[in-house]
């Protein structure tokens, strides 16, 4: 057992991978909290599709790719809100069309690159390829996402629940959503190298789906999603050197295994919990059968007791 | 010093008139119910007073200067309409109170000693002492609209906005409600009541405005409620029997005098 955990350690490129994912695994799962209550899912789709052209133009005048996806994750919200804005169109429609275009322009920018950029490896993760420099990268925007965001976590989840009350203290609505926003680019910086583009999505909104069912307590969802995160990208890894799959998958897989187990067993509308419910329902409703007679009322009685 | 001075306020939605050279005075410590149909600008004029939009003509004057000034003092605070509050939201009750403190606390809001005791004081105020850790999801509407005025206690707020607060409210804790805000504006507080269902106003209001895109009327309670009054405003001025004929049944005082305010 020891050595299944040990021995692909020894290999520098399987520490490096570790760590990138464990760090990408935990911003994204902060953020992704926030993201589901505020019901942005379709926003960390639309923001981690639209980085494809940053990362090959990045590639081509030969910057660290962060800066070229934070750019184009940035304008990716920026075109987004300009539509919404402007037009009556609604706001999946907007996101559907700018994030489609951005994606597809890098397509036809890759077609065009000369060798070099590999495209499965922008659109399913080089993790096993993880370089020091692109460790330290993801280190340090994966530290200052994660501080951002534990620093300003009461002003985000006012910003989520009442935003007409932050705009009643006097607090800038508009910068906080901007905030948010920046975050999220920042925080699919972290995730390509991991996952790559596709399924940067699922590390964005399944850890944030998943605590959903275990607790009603903003904080705790957070302690919560960031250890099954952890624990997920951990297994994830070493699934793939073990199994020899692919590691980003296997990730997300981990973490979809973590929310099935949450959806099955979960305290707060598990399948379970919603099954006993039911039982216990049509037992207190069920005619006693030869017993003494069940008072009156006595059903609705105990499922008051029982309701949220 | 007025709560609210509005002067000559107009404002358009593109082509739309939502209110025409309305002008208004509301004075501290009085409970004011602003009364008009769905459409007549009442959440418009709620948002000037927020400075959430941009007037085409008039201006607005909160607590003696700017709204974002007066916001900005924490001396505003807003009670959401209940559709609007999300309450599958993971906050508590004590979570959503120690929101109206965020204005006067550091970059990472952490509550210091003396704002928990607000905090705590104004949950126990408004009776809620017992249910501070409840989810807001499982609170009755009464006791989740108690929790939402509560932040505005705990915010020391002078003048305090509720939209629609009975709305899904019974009736118990709408005398609790009515109650609580009577004895806020015994300290001098005003609070502004944006309502189209009549049911509680004449028990809870100092004084009424009944809006239809323009002041209709600006008084006491009793002679807004007056039949003729209430058709102009509900009914709108250009209808034929609009002197005669009374609002929708159930906007009728009349309905509502059998029961307990």
């Amino acid at each position: 057992m020891i050595d299944l955990i040990l021995e692909p350690l020894q290999y520098s490129f399987m520490t490096r991978a570790l760590l990138v994912s464990l760090v990408a695994a935990v911003t994204c799962a902060l953020l992704s909290v926030w993201l589901v209550q505020i019901g942005w899912s379709l926003m960390g789709d639309a923001v981690s599709h639209a980085v494809l052209p940053g990362v090959v133009i990045a590639y081509l005048i030969g910057w660290p790719f962060a800066i070229g996806a934070f750019v184009f994750g940035v304008g990716a919200v920026a075109l987004i809100g300009g539509i919404q804005a402007t037009t009556r169109i609604k706001a999946d429609a907007a996101i559907g069309v700018v994030f489609t275009a951005l994606f597809a322009l890098g397509v036809v920018l890759i077609s065009r690159t000369p060798s070099g950029v590999d495209l499965s490896h922008i659109l399913f993760g080089n993790v096993l390829g993880t370089s020091a420099a692109d460790l330290v990268q993801v280190l340090i925007i994966g530290a200052v996402t994660a501080a951002v965001l534990l620093l300003k976590r009461r002003d985000l989840t006012l910003f989520a629940f009442d935003p007409s009350h932050a705009h009643a203290l006097g607090l800038s609505v508009r910068w906080l959503r901007a905030l948010l926003l920046g975050l999220l680019a920042l925080t699919v910086v972290t995730a390509l190298q991991a996952v790559g583009i596709i399924l940067v999505v699922a590390m964005l909104i399944t850890p944030g789906a998943t605590v959903v069912l275990l607790s009603r307590r903003f904080d705790r969802m957070l302690l919560l999603a960031v250890l099954i995160t952890a624990v997920s990208a951990a297994v994830g890894v070493y699934a793939s050197y073990h199994l020899d799959v692919a590691t980003g998958g296997s990730i997300v897989l981990a973490q979809a295994a973590a929310f099935l187990l949450a959806f099955l067993f979960g305290p707060r509308g598990g399948m379970l919990v919603r099954l006993r419910g039911r039982r216990r329902a049509r037992a207190a409703t069920a005619p006693p059968s030869g017993a003494g007679p069940l008072p009156a009322g006595g059903a609705s009685a105990r499922l008051d007791g029982v309701a949220p | 010093m007025s709560a609210v001075v509005v002067a000559d306020l107009t404002v358009h939605y593109g082509e739309v008139l939502a209110l025409s050279a309305v002008d208004l005075r509301l004075e501290e410590g009085r409970v004011i119910g602003l009364l008009g149909t769905n459409g007549a600008g009442k959440s418009t004029l709620f948002n000037s007073v927020m400075g959430l939009v941009a007037p085409t003509r008039g201006r607005v004057e909160v607590l003696g200067g700017a709204s974002s000034d007066a916001r900005r003092r924490g001396l505003v605070a807003f009670v959401p309409q209940s559709e609007r509050i999300d309450t599958d939201f993971p906050v508590s009750v004590r979570d959503v109170v120690a929101m109206g403190r965020y204005g006067r606390l550091g970059i990472t809001r952490r509550l210091r000693a003396a704002d928990r005791d607000a905090v705590e004081s104004a949950i126990a105020r408004v009776g809620l002492a017992e249910l501070a850790d409840r989810q807001i999801g499982e609170l009755s509407g009464g006791q989740r609209k108690r929790a939402f005025v509560a932040r505005g206690i705990a915010q020391d707020a002078r003048l305090l906005l509720l939209d629609e607060p009975f709305a899904g409210v019974d009736v118990t804790s709408q005398a609790l409600i009515t109650q609580l805000l009577h004895e806020l504006r015994d300290e001098g507080r005003t609070v502004l009541i944006s309502t189209h269902d009549l049911a509680g106003v004449p028990a809870l209001c100092d004084e009424v405005v009944l809006l239809h895109h323009r002041v209709v009327f600006h008084g006491d309670p009793a002679s807004a409620m007056a039949p003729e009054r209430l058709a102009h405003a509900f009914v709108g001025p250009d209808a034929p029997d609009a002197a005669h004929a009374p609002p929708a049944a159930s906007a009728h005082p009349l309905d509502r005098s059998g029961e307990p305010a």
